[in-house]
């Protein structure tokens, strides 16, 4: 068996493989079909300083090879996430990183404090890249200087492994990615979904409630890799690569590169099971190409 | 209640017309527990336009010869495909899903079915047998070919029809069948169908004090609560249809009615 174990700032993974956020609930979702202390990580819920709602229905829509949502980080806020759920998820022996998401620098902040006690919550992915709220979300990503400095007031505040989960929906992405990078993130988790929409031709109207929605599945993939080999090529962080990973051979490419760990989203989706299988092809692929340590090919495309 | 994703053997395909047919599952281990109103996630193989799983009601189950039907009308691609499949195929399904109609504290029910919004009354339909309650059921549609399965529901109870051409039953909206005249012998009202009408059903029942369990097709991607894409408008706030329903007391709705 070769070594999976990667690292991310201070923080090990037993294997390279997290689980998106918005597409794995708590993990507890998914205990009927998988062992989640398999996994490297789970990556819960974007969560917000107050309670929210979401958007109103419909919410996706489905798409060649992938679909668009607009569910609009509906969750039960910080406080109910900290006495509710996490003493519930808390013995899971695996990461279990929160995705917090904010319209307010303050917002983003005041959800980090609270998320600093939490014994089992070794790290934080920070989304600026929620295409799905009218406020904050996508716009602190969007541009160098918003991501720089919502970064530089989170860093401040956390004392864990910071992630900063990137919008693909910029004109370089690596720029971004420096700007995060040098206000102390210690990792980039990218993409986060493309901005599409869907119209129904028969009713004339758009298909979802907000009109545009985040594309995810495998028909992100190849804008996603192509993202993850520039980004892992301009930063010296660790990156985390995602976007329509249905199986071992999509996260070995990730890793391929430029990715020290992927994540699994939208797949959860059609099977429930799919994290755990791919844990288990890493490793497969590992023994076929005789390697003692998946960070050998991490970065190693052939080119 | 445990969930499973497996691949079951296909046993039957029967073709009901033109746009239902009902596919017979089987599996070499008994089928695990079934609640009615409950689903199941189905993955459609072979078709690149369909990515995502369909959800499909438990339509009945026959414990003896354990079999699982699924009662499917052809809408799109995805169950178009469904249609095609074969006995001997096979078919992965995430099992079971969702909640269940509430069984207890009734003794005189009707079940309201428009279309393909039987699907999930026909077991409900026998459970309801089981217990000895008396149950009667109104069928509807808009031409006779969208009444199905009125056979089956024969055998548990009186069976009411409704067509909007009056090719079966009686002519007109179901809503204005001869049975509901005397809407104050039930003490509940399961009712599946199109939006519209189980907004009608729901008002009647509200305006005659009658308890009513309505179960929702909310377009879905995971079918376990995890992506919050099926979400209806409750007084509790936005719930998963696939998770705190697909059945809902319409008194737990924010419905307008």
């Amino acid at each position: 068996m070769a070594d999976l174990k990667v690292t991310i700032g201070r923080l090990e993974l037993k294997n390279p493989v997290l689980t998106a956020s918005g597409t794995f609930g708590y993990g507890s979702e998914f205990e009927d079909f998988i062992d989640i202390n398999s996994l490297g990580g789970i990556i819960v819920k974007g969560t917000t300083l107050e309670p929210r709602e979401g958007n109103a229905y419909p919410r996706m829509a489905e798409t060649p090879s992938g679909m668009l949502n607009a569910v609009g980080l509906q969750n039960k806020g910080i406080d109910v996430f900290i006495h509710e759920i996490y003493p519930k998820i808390k013995h899971y022996q695996t990461n279990i990183i929160v995705n917090v998401s904010g319209s307010k620098i303050e917002d983003y902040v005041a959800v980090v404090e609270k998320l600093n006690d939490l014994e089992h919550i070794p790290a934080i992915e920070l989304n600026i890249s929620c295409p799905n709220v009218k406020t904050g979300g996508m716009a602190f990503g969007t541009s160098c200087a918003s991501a720089a400095e919502v970064t530089k007031a989170v860093r401040k505040a956390y004392h864990k492994t910071l992630i900063v989960k990137l919008s693909p929906n910029v004109t370089d992405i690596a720029q971004i990615a420096q700007a995060v990078e040098g206000e102390g993130a210690d990792s980039v988790s990218l993409i986060n979904t493309l901005l599409g929409m869907a119209v129904d031709a028969e009713t004339q109207k758009p298909v979802l409630s907000t009109i545009t929605g985040g594309l995810s599945g495998p028909c992100v993939k190849p804008v996603a890799l192509r993202m993850v080999w520039q980004v892992a090529k301009a930063v010296k962080i660790p990156v985390i690569g995602l976007g329509g990973i249905m199986n071992a051979a999509d996260a070995i490419e990730f890793i391929l590169a430029g990715a020290t760990a992927v994540q699994i989203g939208t797949a959860n989706f059609i099977d429930p099971a799919v994290s755990e299988k791919i844990v288990h092809g890493i490793n497969d692929y590992c023994s076929r190409h005789n390697l003692n340590s998946i960070t050998e090919i991490i970065g190693a495309l052939k080119v | 209640m445990k969930k499973y994703i497996q691949d079951l053997i296909i046993v039957s395909n029967r073709k009901l017309n033109d746009d239902y047919f009902i596919l017979g599952l089987s599996d070499t281990h008994s089928l695990p527990e079934m609640l009615p109103g409950q689903f199941a996630e189905v993955k459609v193989e072979h078709n690149t336009d369909v990515f995502l799983r369909r959800p499909i009601s438990v339509h009945d189950i026959d414990r003896a010869n354990n079999i699982l039907y699924l009662l499917i009308k052809i809408i799109g691609k995805g169950t178009h495909s469904l249609s095609l499949l074969k006995a001997g195929e096979k078919l992965n399904l995430v099992y079971p899903l969702g909640n269940s109609f509430d069984l207890e504290h009734v003794s005189n029910v009707l079940l309201a079915g428009g279309g393909c919004g039987i699907a999930p009354l026909l077991y409900l339909a026998r459970c309801l047998h089981q217990k000895k309650v008396k149950t009667t059921i109104l069928l509807g549609g808009r031409t006779s070919s969208d009444i199905l399965e009125a056979e089956e529901f024969e055998k548990y109870g009186s069976v009411f029809i409704s067509t909007d051409d009056g090719s079966l039953g009686e002519k007109g909206v179901m809503t204005l069948n001869s049975v509901l005249r005397n809407m104050n012998m039930f003490d509940r009202i399961y009712c599946c169908g199109p939006l519209p009408m189980m907004k009608v059903f729901a008002s009647m029942a509200k305006e005659a004090k009658i308890d009513c369990e309505v179960s929702l097709e909310n377009t879905m991607a995971c079918g376990i609560g995890a992506c919050l894409c099926c979400v209806t408008e409750t007084l509790e706030g936005n719930k998963c249809v696939c998770t705190e329903g697909p059945v809902f007391n319409i008194n737990k709705l924010k419905w307008q009615i």
